[in-house]
């Protein structure tokens, strides 16, 4: 039934739905309505058999994750930013243990300089992780994602991630429609661990491994993440089947098929991408998006085959590699290598920079007109960038960057631009 | 997470233990082990038991007389009694977790996790997490780990699993610097120790006096309901113990005292004697503490000058000698004189009219 209702809320009675037995998490914005939706839920009864635990930081979350997870029981945290990279050491040890632990990343920039609103450098950072990575188009999206996620990560004995845009979708009202708990309970069955802490059946779990076997156990991570290839469409499917709506998948198309030029994205962006691309299309121009919904495993054949009828890509993404540019489009050039193509980077949106529906058709205008540079930045500052860049040139003790940049700007803290 | 328990509990499994556990004196024997034989078979240490569970076997990869393979077994055999077989470990990493579980092998006969370095207390909190949500309650939950993963890298995880009081023993083996690493200063190194970063080199030799953190006393001002410190030397004492803690819930933390002959230079036949002598000079208290407050100590049956510690160990060679500095042997004999004064660690010191405390112990076994 469509309510209509904060993103945060509805991840929050989602997992509940869910039914985790531990739930762990420190807050961090723009996370927090999210786990505080959890913590009232469970505080008034709506599950009957979990532990809810607020700890010391994200290390800790992590760590308590992994620590219920082995001992059998269904386990969920959330974060962003740099409480992300604050559990990265737990983050690798929970995929390389095979722990199908759920976590939401409410997806924020990194500092420094420090800065809270949405960008997807925390998640991204995190790509090599092991951890599955799910990226949600909208609040709907994003809800039905985490019923899936305990599902997948639950068959393959690994950990899930799904993204999700921090306030664009997190604080964002719009009406969404709570997977049902009754229709939760059918899809995901209990958990039924592959290995767990037992004193009825002793079990070392983390054991030391040499150079002897070291490869070998990274590798079968790898394929569990291939078979994943499998298992997130066939997840999907179901889902479908089940609750009545497309959510999820590895990757959909928007008006691709006869398209000369596509545009790669992952996230709420999208939303504006295909505006755009229909207002362009309504032009004559052969204009269409592909939205990755899966980043890890990354759907190297699909891509490919989406994208070989067509001319040229402009990959925009929300994160920036620094010293070589794009994240994604280095992954989807991987997907269409050996086929010549025109290949765009287009780095948006970092910081919590609006991405306007009119700055993406200038961006999409030069790039069917092959006018764009590899690799551009949409809505750069030239200007500031050019007069910090003079400073520095003149020597001297030039200070921090923010600061002069944001002396130069004024008071106008997060503006739309 | 939270369950406090009260005094009154506390009392009642300290007097448990205490019926449990005939007082005997083993003076006459010189070694804490052998006077085994003269107790009742029920009286016995765990570890004198043929039924003992074993719970990190034989077979492991630590060197010869190291103190921690030794506590870690007195700790989890107790507990492994104390909880019917009942129990889980979640293991820092460090020596410990290295030396028992070389792929494939483990000397593991409980189950066991290890995950990073300074994670182990929050590990222990969601095994213990896990057991409350799905009604498994009986089983218990360590977790352990070296004087680095406990003072230094877990110690935030450490803290926060005390403060919510999550249903957790925590151990920590100390032998007071980073072993597994080659013997580096870690925050439990005491004053004028060689270690691999506290070279006697230069006007400061050794670690520098006036740093350390004093775990125990930190874990006290978390108001857990047990604290206690324990030795190898003594395995009656640090059994009494760790029966006590896994006879109360809530967070619960023992410091167990564990000679390194690797990293301090000593010989391997020395550990329980080193261990016996740390406490002897008043540099390690040997004490109980319930909600916060010092209970019991376990006072020094023989005081020695802390010289006949520090001469077994080469970690401290630089301080004796033609070029010793008997100033700095001076400033650590002070250091365990403090102690001996502030824990009453001499009969003679026995506060007789303490209001509610209990009966001082003698150390059972010393």
């Amino acid at each position: 039934m469509l309510r209509q209702m904060e993103g945060s809320a509805a991840i929050a009675q989602t997992i509940v739905g869910c039914r985790p037995e531990v739930v762990c998490a420190y807050p961090i914005s723009p996370q927090t309505h999210i786990v505080e939706g959890i913590s009232d839920l469970v505080r008034a009864g709506e599950l009957d058999r979990c532990e809810y635990m607020t700890v010391e930081s994200e290390f800790a979350a992590m760590s308590v994750c992994i620590g219920a997870s082995a001992a059998g029981a269904r386990a969920y945290t959330a974060t962003a930013s740099q409480g992300l990279l604050y559990m990265a050491e737990a983050l690798y040890n929970a995929s390389g243990l095979g722990l199908p632990i759920v976590m939401t990343v409410a997806n924020r920039a990194i500092g420094a300089p420090i800065n809270i609103w949405n960008d997807h450098s925390d998640s991204m950072s995190q790509r090599d992780s092991g951890w599955i990575q799910l990226y949600a188009e909208s609040n709907q999206e994003a809800a039905d994602l985490h019923v899936q996620a305990f599902r997948i990560a639950e068959s393959l004995s690994l950990p899930v991630m799904v993204c999700m845009d921090g306030f664009v979708l997190t604080h964002a009202f719009e009406p969404i429609d709570v997977p049902e708990r009754e229709a939760v309970d059918a899809f995901l069955p209990r958990f039924e661990p592959a290995q767990s802490l037992d004193p009825a059946d002793p079990m070392t779990i983390g054991a030391m491994v040499g150079p002897e076997a070291y490869a070998e156990v990274k590798y079968l991570a790898h394929a569990k993440q291939m078979q994943a290839l499998d298992t997130i469409p066939a997840v999907a499917a179901e889902f479908e089947t089940a609750f009545g709506r497309p959510s999820g998948g590895l990757l959909r198309g928007y008006r691709i098929e006869d398209a000369e030029t596509v545009v790669v994205a992952l996230g709420s962006v999208l939303g504006t991408i295909e505006d755009t691309v229909d207002a362009m299309r309504e032009e004559g121009v052969a204009i269409g998006a592909l939205a990755l919904k899966s980043f890890r495993p990354f759907p190297l054949e699909e891509v490919r085959a989406a994208l070989e009828g067509t001319k040229r890509v402009l990959v925009l993404e929300k994160a920036l590699a620094v010293g070589v540019g794009g994240i994604v489009s280095a992954n989807v050039r991987m997907a269409l290598s050996g086929i010549q193509l025109h290949g765009y980077t287009a780095i948006a949106g970092l910081g919590g920079r609006p991405v306007t529906g009119a700055a993406l058709r200038g961006l999409f205008e030069d790039a069917v007109a092959d006018r764009l540079e590899p690799l551009t930045f949409l809505d750069l500052d030239w200007e500031r960038v050019e007069a910090e860049l003079k400073r520095l040139a003149a020597g001297g003790r030039s200070g921090p960057h923010a600061e002069n940049i944001l002396r130069e700007v004024g008071v106008v803290a997060a503006r739309s631009h | 997470m939270s369950e406090r328990v009260d005094n009154e509990a506390v009392e009642r499994s300290r007097e448990q233990a205490a019926i449990h556990h005939q007082r005997v004196r083993f003076y006459q024997v010189g070694s804490h082990v052998v006077g085994n034989r003269l107790l009742d078979p029920e009286q016995r240490t765990v570890q004198a038991r043929t039924d003992r569970s074993n719970a990190i076997t034989s077979g492991h990869r630590a060197c010869r007389g190291c103190g921690e393979a030794l506590g870690a077994r007195y700790v989890l055999d107790a507990a492994m009694r104390a909880s019917d077989g009942k129990l889980i470990a979640a293991n820092a990493t460090g020596c410990l977790e290295v030396f028992s579980t070389p792929f494939p092998e483990s000397s593991w006969q409980l189950p066991w996790i290890h995950s990073v370095f300074g994670n182990a207390p929050a590990v222990a909190s969601g095994i213990a997490a896990a057991q409350r949500a799905k009604g498994r309650e009986e089983v218990r939950v360590i977790g352990q780990g070296g004087d680095g993963g406990t003072v230094d890298i877990g110690f935030g995880c450490l803290s926060g699993m005390f403060e919510r009081g999550d249903d957790v023993l925590y151990v920590c083996y100390d032998n007071e610097a980073y072993m597994n690493t080659g013997v580096q200063r870690s925050g439990a190194t005491p004053p004028a120790a060689r270690t691999a970063n506290t070279k006697p080199i230069g006007t400061h030799p050794g670690n520098e006096f006036g740093q350390g953190k004093d775990m125990p006393r930190i874990a006290m001002a978390h108001r857990i309901p047990y604290v206690a410190t324990a030795t190898v030397s003594d395995p009656h004492d640090l059994e009494r113990k760790v029966e006590a803690a896994m006879g109360i819930r809530g967070a619960r933390y023992l410091h167990v005292f564990v000679p390194c002959p690797l990293g301090w230079g000593s010989a391997s036949h020395d550990t329980i004697k080193l261990a016996r002598l740390v406490k002897e000079t008043g540099l390690f208290p040997v004490f109980e503490a319930v909600d916060g407050e010092v209970t019991a100590v376990s006072k020094i049956r023989r005081r020695v000058p802390v010289e006949e510690y520090l001469k077994l160990q080469r970690r401290y060679a630089h301080l004796f000698g033609e070029n010793g500095h008997l100033e700095i042997v001076a400033r650590l004999q002070a250091i365990a004189d403090r102690n001996i004064d502030e824990y009453g660690l001499l009969e003679v010191d026995v506060a007789p009219n303490r209001p509610n405390s209990p009966e001082t112990r003698q150390g059972e076994g010393s």
